[in-house]
């Protein structure tokens, strides 16, 4: 330990040198390249804007309290809907075979079909039909098809998940006298949630950036906001703003799921067997 | 003469083409300790996992004082309450405490009210020198700990039967004697057991009885003093004659 750590000392030292110095030459060259292209000035105007972008900015994150509002509603749906789709697809014997089916069929479709198109047949479809007593608000719509869509992705998961779990601890809650339903509930459920936070915060990143389809049938959020925007000033610059917008609320989640991908690799190493 | 806990009458088991049981009889009475010797894939570990319903048996029939268990009518998940079973792989829930992993089925299954089932699971650890690791996780304990967890996990439920499935073969050499010891306790205090073993100077100690299983048959049982000394099939003395040659005994 002491040996390695003494040879790896310097050597960290002079990689963060190069690092640097790479990094520098790297920012140079696109800044040239970039920067030196004949067309640059009007594409900065066009894009980079920084009067357009700070004028835009907050009329933006306010329209954007529409997409986290419909994110926050669909995640709390997807995660529960999810994980009883995977329950039913993991149901065991004869009897629950059409129970299973009907899962199959409902990720096959909700997985298959592009979110845009099930917001359209939805967002459309639904209120045209004008059936008594049917709500027609597109935010509702909205709402139910991207948990549809989502919660087929993320039964997915769940299922991966919960087939992970090796079926000797099953065998040990069973032996316990406990049902198969108690075995899934206290014994491998629980595991298989911890097991897949990550690949569930992935699509998380995915539904909050898919919010923005929902422009499509009518709602006014944060991107048809930045759409009008740019159609009435001749300028993509509120594009951008909405862009960073999305950086600010999905770069923490991401290095979040980098981070427990990484800490649960260390426990799964030193607990598994 | 001790009541009959368990009696096994000419099971069969497949596994796909593969006839790991062939026809094995076999009773045993209350408070003995009956050990499984033979090689890997001689069918022990497959006889115990019937035993306690986690495999289905092709043939014959498997009595629990007196009550057939292999009906299609049994509730399994009844009969597993009383017969406790400890795997080579501990098997322990990661996600939970030590407590937690001996309270589950108290609670769950028995229905035993949180407190009560939290002071018998406490006492319990503390009779197996495991008091001061009640509320650690499984992971933080060495094999042997993680071995008698599991061993208190199966006592919590007041099993009248234990099935010890090779309960040493993952553990370091010097892990092996602590898990034993609990076994023996076990044995002095008049738990009926059927033991699967590699380990023939335990079983010879503690065994009232040593079947010798060879490809899915009993083929010799008897006390151990003479199943050790005086094997009457040749196929026991060779199997004896290369645990001896492998230093196992």
């Amino acid at each position: 330990m002491t040996a390695s750590n003494g040879r790896r000392r310097p050597y960290g030292g002079r990689s963060t040198l190069i690092a640097i110095i790479s990094t520098a030459v790297f920012v140079v060259a696109v800044a040239l390249v970039v920067g030196g292209s004949p067309s640059w000035p009007l594409v900065q105007q066009d894009f980079f804007d920084p009067d357009t972008f700070w004028r835009f900015l907050p009329v933006i994150a306010r329209a954007f309290v529409l997409n986290i509002a419909l994110f926050l509603v669909v995640e709390v749906l997807v995660l529960i809907l999810g994980l009883l789709v995977a329950i039913v697809r993991n149901l065991p014997g004869p009897v629950f075979f059409p129970l299973r089916m009907v899962a199959v069929l409902f990720t096959d479709i909700f997985r298959g079909v592009p979110s845009l198109l099930i917001i359209y047949l939805l967002g459309f479809g639904i209120p045209g039909l004008q059936l008594p007593g049917v709500p027609s608000e597109p935010f509702l719509w909205a709402a139910v098809s991207l948990t549809l869509v989502y919660t087929a992705y993320v039964s997915e998961v769940y299922r991966a998940g919960i087939e992970s779990i090796h079926p000797s601890q099953a065998a040990a809650a069973r032996s316990l006298g406990l049902t198969r339903l108690q075995a899934l509930r206290f014994v491998v459920v629980p595991q298989a949630v911890r097991r897949v936070i990550p690949p569930l915060l992935n699509d998380f990143i995915g539904l909050q950036k898919d919010t923005v389809l929902v422009s499509y049938i009518g709602l006014v959020e944060a991107f048809r906001t930045a759409n009008i925007e740019q159609q009435a000033h001749f300028n993509y610059t509120p594009y951008l703003a909405l862009s960073v917008i999305f950086l600010v609320i999905t770069l923490p989640l991401t290095r979040l799921t980098d981070y427990l991908v990484a800490r649960d690799r260390r426990r799964f190493l030193a607990g598994a067997r | 003469m001790t009541p009959e806990v368990v009696r096994i009458e000419g099971v069969h088991k497949s596994f796909g083409p593969l006839e790991v049981l062939r026809g094995i009889d076999l009773a045993v009475r209350e408070h003995e300790v009956v050990c499984l010797i033979g090689a890997s894939g001689s069918g022990k570990s497959t006889l115990l996992r019937c035993i306690n319903l986690l495999e289905p048996i092709d043939a014959g029939r498997i009595l629990i004082e007196g009550t057939d268990i292999t009906l299609p009518t049994v509730n399994e998940n009844e009969v597993r309450r009383g017969i406790g079973i400890v795997f080579q792989a501990f098997n322990l829930f990661p996600h939970m405490s030590v407590l937690d992993n001996v309270t589950l089925g108290p609670r769950r299954v028995l229905r035993t009210p949180r407190a009560q089932a939290e002071q018998a699971a406490t006492d319990l650890l503390a009779r197996f020198g495991l008091a001061d690791k009640r509320d650690e996780y499984p992971d933080r304990l060495s094999g042997g700990q993680q071995q008698r967890v599991a061993i208190v996990r199966a006592l919590a439920m007041n099993p009248e039967l234990m099935l010890l499935d090779e309960i040493t073969s993952a553990l370091d050499p010097e892990l092996v004697a602590e898990v034993l010891n609990v076994v023996r306790e076990l044995a002095a205090g008049g738990m009926t057991m059927i033991i699967a073993t590699h380990e023939m100077g335990f079983a010879r100690d503690i065994a009232n009885r040593v079947c010798f299983l060879d490809a899915g048959r009993i083929l010799e049982e008897g006390p151990p003093s003479q199943i050790f000394t005086s094997p009457a099939e040749p196929r026991t003395r060779q199997f004896l004659d290369r645990v001896i040659a492998a230093g196992r005994m």
